[in-house]
């Protein structure tokens, strides 16, 4: 049984090691905001974080993160960071089919944690792993910017 | 969470059942009516008033319900139908929440026939219905307020959920509900004056954004059942190999592979969770027949498209004479790949066939028809079939299709057991269903002082008219989607010839965004632009003069050049394309900005685009609409194409298939034209623009011709 913490609460899991931590908490846990995109660690649609850091879901192994503290988009509502970032994502009225926005929200939560200020650049850098089909491009980055505005006021 | 989708809706099924006082307005659209009818006819037992061919219901607590046939793959439909309904209701915008329909002839799509979304048809096809049904219940409602008062009813007026009565009475429709159901539902309720419009054409945040960021959105993919086992498959690797020997015996020695399934389809490994389905099938071993397509490559398709174009095509559209004089002939030769969707989330479907009965969750454009298809399969007949449509992932067309569906239902069915099937991203980009390649070749006759006299173009293309069984014979030997936004385009050539050269090379075809006019729009408007510096025009001049009897279109392109400050001088090394289209009943026009990167690589800096949709529902979706739109045309322009080898599909995953990301995308100026005339569509006319606007920057930026996609 490998052991960690998944949104603040300890939780034990029965997967095999090797289980990318994207299936265990998608098919064991039933935490399902976070997304399958490609599993091979290119779209982001996976991104949690682990430790505070964003990582790619898909191509990290339960074992990898045993003992670690693991956050998903449905414990964002529950940090500043995500919070400002959730109300910018209505008010900017992000997401079109949605299915990309968990992990945008979650690389972007990343971004602002570590550069409260980003200009479009650091944007562009943070997010350009994170692939949206839809084509939200813009308003993401109008969101992002708008969240650090409401952070930093 | 997740399946709180399918949860509220079990509890209306449910709770309706039983549902006192609620006002539930079964309105039939006036198109359909003889389905409503037979709909209800169907289902014996139900209150009148309460059969599932109800687009709205409001509760005693006001709570208002507008309940959508459509599926929400991005487009914002959700939030369109929330608020046509709402419109007429006067309802109280904050009160509305929407929920999905089940599958009912009810809620045809007008325009289809079926229940589907796709074509960007939505509004087009229930702005008048919709706006019926609100009006209806809002009749009854101040109806009923004015029996209660003993007033004329046309002394009432409705506002934000309430009726006020003369005198400063008021009552919110919550409270009339009881006694506004008991009256009879007006057939023809009196419409607004769109002048009156206080949630129409206003931007309002979409009802379904608040599930989208918060991970609780329902899609396909995060369906949960007890017992649900999730099945990864081998798929055929050709259309049409059979299948010659399976070998799973290390498959099913994988701990927690619960059963190896074969179907026409392909075989798989079901498990509890995905990642040991993968790892079983990824054990497998399937020996395949690969059939007549094995040999299949994409240099062979493009020699066949070639050579079709060099000889005679069925005619398609022929004025005047292209035989006449000319003293200057313009000719080029385009060339568009095949293309997947590519949507976000992959094709999945889950579906439990059960004694007597079978459900199928997915993420699906056209519940309708998959219902019929889901009861061929199982043998039941279709009222024992539910289709639950949940949120897509992105849509595109590709969710038309009925594959993830049919085999989901096929392992059901086998194995006994609820099952999600689930496609990995390899497989969703190599489930051939691709927009067909096409090679188009253009002559094009200017007299001596540069105006055009005549223009020739033969499409050589697979007929999708035929690859998606629309028809097994093509009309007057074309096919309309190949031809589509050259067939028709609304250039005034005194001379004009559109001919079709029917080539197949074998490869299933399917709609992608925009369908025949994502190539033939660049192909044209590319062309187009040729002609015009032959001519020595300037090319907003030249699309101008071939416009005179086209208002509408021209009115788009004169915004976007306006807007774009087309003339205006540019910031060194950034060079301007114009291109414009009229399709699904909308007319666009787009300027793109480029530079040229050291590497020769383009850079879009800007798009401009000007949109005549005619009355605008919310302005805010087409914006996003139409830059969505031009992302996915870009996308493909810049990085995307479908290859063959062996049979094989070259590509796998994003990253051979490359897609737009933040860091290449352009700063987007939607204009929208003020208009009275009825709604276009929305969803697709943003994109074929995009693409030879680009191309043709592109040449003003290098003198160079991009004739061949991606660029
Ligand atoms: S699913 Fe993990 S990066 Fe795409
Ligand atoms: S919103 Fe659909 S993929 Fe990003």
């Amino acid at each position: 049984m490998i052991s960690l913490s998944i949104n603040g609460k300890t939780v034990q899991l029965s997967a095999t090691p090797d289980t990318p931590l994207l299936w265990a908490l998608r098919d064991e846990l039933g935490y399902t905001g976070t997304k399958f995109g490609c599993g091979i660690s290119v779209c982001g649609a996976c991104t949690v974080h682990v430790d505070g850091k964003p990582i790619r879901a898909c191509v990290t192994t339960i074992e990898a993160v045993a003992g670690k503290q693991v956050t998903t988009i449905e414990a964002m509502d529950a940090n500043r960071i995500g919070q400002a970032l959730q109300a910018a994502w209505i008010r900017n009225d992000v997401p079109q089919c949605g299915y990309c926005q968990s992990g945008q929200i979650m690389s972007a939560a990343a971004l602002l944690a570590q550069n409260p200020k980003p200009n479009d650049t650091d944007i562009d850098e943070a997010m350009r792993r994170t692939l949206c089909r839809c084509g939200t491009y813009n308003r993401i980055r109008a969101a992002i910017k708008d969240a650090a505005a409401t952070l930093g006021a | 969470m997740s399946t709180n989708a399918f949860t509220t809706r079990r509890d209306f099924l449910k709770g309706s059942a039983a549902a006192t006082g609620a006002l539930v307005i079964g309105f039939t659209l006036p198109v359909s009516s003889r389905f409503a009818q037979a709909a209800a006819a169907a289902m014996p037992g139900q209150a009148t008033g309460f059969a599932p061919n109800a687009f709205l219901r409001i509760a005693p607590d006001g709570q208002v319900t507008v309940i959508c046939g459509l599926s929400e793959m991005g487009q914002g439909v959700h939030m369109g139908i929330a608020s046509l309904v709402a419109e007429e209701l006067d309802a109280d915008w904050k009160s509305v929440k929407l929920e999905q329909a089940p599958v009912d002839k009810a809620y045809n799509n007008p325009l289809f026939g079926m229940q589907a979304t796709g074509g960007s048809t939505a509004i087009r096809g229930h702005y008048e219905p919709m706006r019926m049904a609100g009006a209806a219940a809002r009749e009854m409602l101040v109806a009923a307020a004015a029996g209660k008062w003993g007033v004329d009813a046309a002394a009432c007026r409705t506002q934000e959920g309430r009726v006020m009565g003369p005198d400063g009475k008021s009552a919110g429709y919550g409270e009339l509900v009881a006694a506004a159901s008991k009256l009879p539902v007006p057939q023809n309720p009196s419409l607004k004056d769109p002048r009156d419009f206080r949630i129409l054409g206003k931007g309002l945040t979409r009802i379904d954004t608040p599930a989208k960021v918060d991970g609780s959105a329902g899609f396909g993919i995060d369906v949960q059942l007890p017992g649900l086992l999730t099945a990864v498959m081998v798929h055929a690797p050709v259309p049409g190999a059979t299948i010659v020997s399976v070998d799973d015996a290390a498959a099913k020695a994988i701990p927690g592979v619960k059963q190896v399934v074969q179907i026409p389809q392909g075989v798989a490994v079901l498990a509890e969770g995905y990642w040991i389905a993968l790892k079983g099938r990824d054990a497998l071993v399937v020996k395949w027949d690969d059939g007549p397509l094995g040999s299949l490559s994409s240099a062979d398709i493009s020699k066949l498209l070639h050579e079709a174009t060099k000889k005679p095509g069925a005619v398609a559209r022929n004025e005047g004479d292209v035989s006449v004089a000319v003293a200057k002939t313009v000719e080029a030769v385009y060339e568009a790949p095949y293309l997947a969707h590519a949507c976000m989330e992959p094709m999945n479907c889950t579906a439990w066939v059960s004694a007597g009965k079978a459900e199928v969750w997915a993420p699906t454009q056209a519940p309708g028809p998959n219902q019929g298809i889901v009861a061929q399969l199982t043998g039941l007949p279709p009222e024992k079939v539910q289709v639950h449509t949940t949120y897509l992932g992105g849509g595109f067309g590709r969710r038309f299709a009925p594959d993830f569906i049919i085999a989901s239902t096929l392992i059901s069915k086998a194995a006994g057991v609820p099952v999600k099937l689930v496609y990995t991203r390899e497989d969703d980009m190599r489930a051939w269903f691709y927009r067909p390649a096409s090679v188009t070749r253009f002559t094009a006759g200017l007299d001596a002082a540069g105006n055009p006299v005549s223009l020739t173009a033969r499409v050589a293309s697979p007929a999708l008219s035929i690859a998606a069984g629309f028809t097994k014979e093509l009309p007057k030997g074309v096919d309309e989607f190949a031809i589509e936004g050259i067939g028709d385009m609304l250039y005034a050539f005194p001379n004009l010839r559109v001919e079709y050269a029917q080539a197949e090379p074998g490869v299933p075809l399917w709609f992608w965004r925009s369908v025949g006019h994502s190539q033939n729009v660049y192909f044209i408007e590319a062309f187009i632009d040729e002609v015009a510096a032959a001519a020595g025009k300037d090319p907003v001049e030249f699309r101008r003069s071939l416009l005179s009897k086209q208002p509408r279109l021209r009115g788009v392109l004169d915004l976007a050049a306006q807007k774009a400050g087309w003339g205006s001088p540019l910031p060194q090394g950034v060079h301007r394309g114009v291109a414009i289209t009229n399709c699904f009943g909308s007319f666009v026009a787009q300027v793109a900005e480029v530079s040229m990167d050291a590497s020769g690589k383009p850079r879009v800096h800007r798009i401009v685009a000007a949109v005549d949709c005619g009355r605008t529902v919310n302005p805010d979706v087409i914006h996003r609409q139409v830059e969505g739109a031009i992302v996915y045309g870009l996308s493909a322009a810049l990085h995307e194409k479908i290859t063959f080898q062996n049979g094989r599909v070259e590509q796998s995953n994003f990253n051979d298939y490359p897609m737009l990301r933040m860091d290449e995308m352009p700063r987007v100026e939607v204009h929208i034209v003020p208009s009275t005339e009825a709604p276009g569509g929305i969803g697709e006319p943003g994109l074929p623009p995009a693409t030879p606007a680009v191309v043709n920057a592109i040449f003003a930026a290098t003198g160079k011709r991009v004739r061949t996609l991606p660029i």
